[in-house]
Formats: structure tokens, C-alpha cells, sequence
């Protein structure tokens, strides 16, 4: 086998392996939940989104397949996959804008449209336009407002709020990404709702912006409301997510904690060059080490510490002549979980 | 997380108690908002403003020109001029206009995406309809049907410089006049209902402008015993009844012919109902 195979594989034993196992048991958790909590979703007043059995087809296609899980309050949960994984779908699915094929998604206890007020259980920043071009910035809220009996008072506060007040009354259509990210987080504001979805609020706005939404999602998070906001970014999500849902292919590969996900993509994987790299090897491997020969008088090992590899070699007199700890960025890790997420379609591959 | 901890906290306005306990969607407040959208669009006066001005415009500029030449017409234009229909037939412009107009009050939403907000803001969806078809039909109603009649009298008034005019009190004028408004009401619903159907500006546009005009020239192409029984069951040959005062068999009766008309419109707006319901926006 050639080297780089041999680390390939490697690497996708390591991310397949633990993240299977993780998928069947959160899926487990969560039916388990979604089934007795379907009804009674709210924690004193705090509300859930509960999906279960989620799928959505267009003809032959499955954009989303069989998705799971449960968005909790007072947190901000990601929603991350790579462009294309079923991430918009879903999100339109939950506010009712999308029926789904199969599956159900609750908020509060209940479908989206059964709610008396919906804006005031959720509100919606989705990824595409939502605006009339032709309307003016106070306009559009207004007219939005008007459906939940909101007056023009609670308008020109959110105005306020997303910094749009000079151009309030300037038409949609001249507006720059950035401005209509802006628009769309105040509509999605308006009926102060105890749950946000946000899809790819980040998109087309400068690092100023970038920076407010942060501040802004982990407010609403603080407030006790239920932010889930999706992202094909890894790193955007670990600086604002406290917990993730990954998918890739409409499938859920992960439902992790930030912290828990970070540990995982910074554990140990050491470099190692040593004239006796192949004595070295045998001393090393085991059930749960893996170790990589990347060429002569290099390897590279996973599941043991830089520390536990000094000492195993000092012990048996090894020269070693570099040591190296290696951590992989999340957006590494990001793309090795989602990768991999491709080859949930073959299980062959999995078995072999 | 330091960085993000140590940055001044933003504060999301919140609603009192009191507002927060009355935020239910009801078709009134839908209503309100479908006609505040409609009035904010300049594209709905400008539309607007070309149906009352081309309804009165046509119909003055005929009336004002047949004043002027009657004496020197043929005695068969003259007995051809009718001063009831002749100075009305400017609804053929104006409900181009209204076609127009309702279809983009939809139609147009799907376009630009603004049809998800408005179905997210109304996840029943049916109330954003019917909200859209009561602003559309009131506004059509109290801006055409005054101008149907402002256009007859102004118009009656120049004609009778040479007095071929005719009155109120004819038979069949009045309801002819008032039909006029009542045809471009059930034009406006037509328009909200295929506008829903076809959900593409372009699309129904066509369909309103084929089934109110394209029809009709189509139908002209049958053979005649078949052409009588059929054309007269065409939506605009029937809904246009109203407005005629020779009544013959060629057409059906007024009112059975606006009812017709305004069945057909029904229909559209029945198929548009189902197909919100069940179609992802």
C-alpha cells in the first residue's frame, strides 16, 4: 500500500469510527426525546425546535434524508455543512415555507403554522431575498408588522437596532448585501420572537457586521431564546456556536458541543523523524495507536502524546531527532468530518 | 470569548407583556398589511393612474373627436357610432392595466422573494390571498367604476354639441355604465387568481392577456354554427354582456353573462387557493 493511502485510511477510521458511533447515539437521544417531548416542548417558557424523521425529496433528489434532532434554548446551536447539504431546506422547512416528503419539525410543540403568532414564536432570516425591491426599508417592516398588529414604533426601534435608520426610507433595491442582511435580521427581529433561524447571516457583510452578529446571536442566546444559525464555516461557527449540528448529503453526521468538537479536531497526531522510525513503529502500535510511515524516518502517530512517545523511545534508547505535535485546524477537521459524510452512501466502504 | 465577553452588550428591544399578548394574525390585520404593500410600490399608482387615464382618455378623445366631425362623417359612419359603447371602450385599455396590476401584486412577490416573507410572516397562507384579492377588488371598484361614470358624462356632455348623445335614463345605459367598473372588478380577481397560479410575472400576464383577448380572436376562427354556441361562453364575450345594449343571440344575457365571467374568475382563484396551500413557496 503506499504511504499516502495508508494515512488516508487512516484518517477516515479515525473521523468514521468515533463519529458513527456518535451519530447512532445522538439520533437515539434525541428520537427517544422528540417521541414523549413531541407535545410538551416548552421548558418554562423556553421553546425547542424538534425535528424527527426529517426528509425532504424533489423528485429523485434527497436534499434531505431521515435528519433528527433538537435545538435547544439559551444557546446559540450552528447549523454547519458544506454548500448544498440540505442546511436551507431545512430551515424552510421548519418555518412551514417547505412541506417536508417524510418526518415532522415542531417549534414550541407544534408545527410552525399552527402557531396564533407566529412571529412572535420564530423568526426567520433565510438565505435568499425576501424583499420587494420597489419597497422601502421601513416599508417592508411595516407591512410585516401590520400582519401581528405591531405598530411603527416597534419598527423604527429594530431600524434602530440593525443601524438602518438613514436609509429607512430608501428602496430595497439599492441596498448593498451587507444592508439587506441587515434589513432581513431586523424583519426576522420584529414580533420579538423566542426563536431565530438564521441561514448564512454572515454572508456579504464586512468584519464590522461580522463582529455585531456575534455579539447579537450570543445576546439573543443569553436573553434564553433559541438561536440556530447555519453556516458553511467552520471557524465563523466555533467563535459564535456553543453547540453544532453538522450535515452532509441532507444526513446528520454530528450533533456535538463546540468544545467537545474542538477537543476532538485538536487531539494528538504527532509527527516523528527518527533514524530507527521503523523500530520505533513496532514499539508504538496498538490497539488504539495508530501510526502512519510518511517516509523513511518519518511517521506519524495518532492516539498517543508527544510526551508518551519521548518516553517510550528514551526507554528503548531511540534517537529521536524531531518531535512534533500536530493540531488540526477546525476547518480541517470541518472537512474531514464532511468528507466523510460522502461515504455514508457506501456502506461497503464502511464495512471493509 | 474573552474578546467577545469583553465587547459592550447589545440589547434587543422587547415587547411589553402587554403588546406580546396581542400578536395574533387575523385577516384584518393581514388586509392592512396587503394594502400598505400595494400602496408603498410606485409601480401600483403608476399602473393605476394608466387604467383611469386610459378609460377616461380614450373614451373623451373619441367623444370629442366624433362631436367635432360628425358633420362632415358618411351617414354610415354615423349610423354606426355608438354614443353609449363608442366613448366606453376605453375598458379595453384599462383592463390591460388592472391585468397588469394584480398580477404583479402576486406574481411579482414570487420574483423577487418576497413571498417568503409574507408566507413566514402568515404560515396559513390562505389570508394573504384573500387579503390581497380585498385590497385588489376594493381598489379596482372605487377607482374604476367613478371613472366609468365621469368618462359617460363628460362624454355625453360633448356629444350633445350635436345632440347624438344618450341618457342615464335609457334603457340599458345605467347598467351598462356600471358594468363597465363591475367587468374591470372581475378582471382584477382573474388577474389575482392566475397571478397566483402562474407565480411568474411574465407567465400570467400572458395567461390574463390570452384567455381575456387571444381567446376570443382564436374562437373567431371556428366555423359560424359552431362559433355562435361557443364564443359566447368565452370569459370576456360573456363578462362584456354587461355592457352591451343589443342584446341578441350571439351573446348571452347581461347579468347571466357577468355571472359567467365572474365564475370563471371564481374558478381561478378556487385553483389558486388549493395550489397555495400545498406548493412550496
Amino acid at each position: 500500500m503506499h504511504p499516502d493511502d495508508h494515512a488516508d485510511s487512516v484518517s477516515v477510521l479515525r473521523w468514521l469510527v468515533p463519529g458513527r458511533n456518535r451519530v447512532r447515539e445522538v439520533v437515539g437521544r434525541v428520537v427517544g426525546s422528540s417521541v414523549q417531548g413531541y407535545g410538551a416542548a416548552t421548558r418554562e417558557g423556553f421553546t425547542l425546535i424538534v425535528a424527527s424523521g426529517l426528509t425532504k425529496k424533489y423528485g429523485d433528489k434527497v436534499a434531505v434524508d431521515d435528519l433528527t434532532f433538537e435545538v435547544r434554548p439559551g444557546i446559540v446551536t450552528g447549523f454547519l455543512g458544506p454548500n448544498g447539504a440540505g442546511k436551507s431546506t431545512t430551515m424552510r422547512m421548519i418555518i412551514g415555507l417547505d412541506a417536508p416528503t417524510r418526518g415532522q419539525v415542531a417549534v414550541n410543540g407544534r408545527p410552525y403554522a399552527g402557531h396564533a403568532a407566529p412571529l412572535h414564536e420564530v423568526g426567520a432570516l433565510l438565505e435568499a431575498k425576501a424583499v420587494h425591491n420597489g419597497r422601502s426599508a421601513r416599508n417592508h417592516l411595516l407591512a410585516l408588522a401590520a400582519t401581528t398588529g405591531l405598530s411603527s414604533r416597534r419598527v423604527d426601534e429594530l431600524l434602530d437596532l440593525v443601524g438602518l435608520t438613514d436609509v429607512a426610507s430608501k428602496r430595497v433595491g439599492g441596498f448593498s448585501l451587507g444592508m439587506g442582511q441587515r434589513l432581513g435580521i431586523a424583519a426576522a427581529l420584529i414580533g420579538d420572537p423566542a426563536t431565530l433561524i438564521l441561514d448564512e447571516p454572515v454572508n456579504g457583510l464586512d468584519p464590522e457586521g461580522i463582529l455585531w452578529i456575534r455579539h447579537l446571536l450570543r445576546a439573543l442566546a443569553r436573553e434564553g431564546r433559541t438561536v440556530f444559525v447555519s453556516s458553511h464555516l467552520m471557524s465563523e461557527m466555533a467563535l459564535t456556536a456553543d453547540h453544532l449540528i453538522v450535515i452532509g448529503r441532507g444526513r446528520l453526521i454530528a450533533d456535538v458541543s463546540v468544545d467537545e468538537f474542538t477537543k476532538q479536531a485538536q487531539s494528538d497526531l504527532v509527527q516523528v523523524r527518527s533514524p530507527d522510525a521503523e523500530r520505533l513503529r513496532d514499539l508504538l502500535v496498538g490497539p488504539t495507536v495508530h501510526v502512519t510511515v510518511l517516509s523513511p524516518g518519518r511517521l506519524e502517530v495518532i492516539g498517543l502524546t508527544s510526551d508518551q512517545i519521548g518516553d517510550i523511545a528514551t526507554d528503548h534508547s531511540i534517537r529521536i531527532h524531531e518531535l512534533v505535535p500536530h493540531q488540526a485546524s477546525l476547518e480541517e477537521a470541518f472537512m474531514k468530518l464532511t468528507r466523510d459524510a460522502v461515504e455514508y452512501q457506501t456502506p461497503e466502504t464502511i464495512a471493509s | 470569548m474573552t474578546v467577545l465577553d469583553a465587547a459592550p452588550a447589545i440589547t434587543v428591544p422587547v415587547l411589553s407583556a402587554e403588546t406580546a399578548a396581542d400578536l395574533k394574525v387575523t385577516q384584518a390585520r393581514v388586509v392592512r398589511s396587503e394594502w400598505l404593500k400595494m400602496r408603498t410600490l410606485r409601480s401600483s399608482w403608476l399602473i393605476l393612474i394608466l387604467a383611469v387615464g386610459s378609460m377616461a382618455g380614450v373614451g373623451i378623445v373619441i367623444a370629442w373627436s366624433t362631436a367635432n366631425d360628425w358633420t362632415h362623417m358618411r351617414p354610415r359612419q354615423q349610423a354606426r357610432f355608438d354614443p353609449l359603447g363608442d366613448p366606453l371602450s376605453g375598458f379595453n385599455l384599462a383592463q390591460l392595466a388592472i391585468s397588469v396590476l394584480g398580477v404583479l401584486l402576486i406574481a411579482g412577490e414570487y420574483s423577487g422573494g418576497m413571498i417568503r416573507a409574507s408566507l413566514a410572516a402568515v404560515p396559513k397562507r390562505l389570508p394573504v390571498l384573500w387579503a390581497k384579492l380585498a385590497v385588489f377588488l376594493t381598489i379596482t371598484v372605487v377607482t374604476m367604476l367613478p371613472t366609468s361614470l365621469v368618462t359617460f358624462f363628460v362624454c355625453q356632455r360633448l356629444l350633445s354639441s350635436r345632440h347624438i348623445q344618450t341618457t342615464w335614463t335609457a334603457p340599458n345605459v345605467a347598467r351598462s355604465v356600471i358594468g363597465v367598473g363591475l367587468y374591470l372588478t372581475v378582471v382584477a380577481a382573474l388577474a389575482i387568481g392566475l397571478g397566483a397560479i402562474v407565480r411568474n410575472v411574465a407567465g400570467a400576464i400572458a395567461a390574463v392577456v390570452g384567455v381575456l383577448l387571444v381567446l376570443p380572436v382564436v374562437a373567431s376562427a371556428l366555423p359560424q354554427t359552431w362559433g355562435d354556441r361557443i364564443n359566447k361562453w368565452l370569459p370576456s364575450n360573456a363578462g362584456q354582456a354587461l355592457m352591451s345594449v343589443r342584446s341578441d343571440n350571439t351573446s348571452l344575457s347581461p347579468w347571466r353573462g357577468f355571472f359567467v365571467f365572474a365564475a370563471y374568475a371564481i374558478a381561478s382563484l378556487i385553483a389558486a387557493a388549493v395550489l397555495l396551500r400545498h406548493r412550496d413557496a
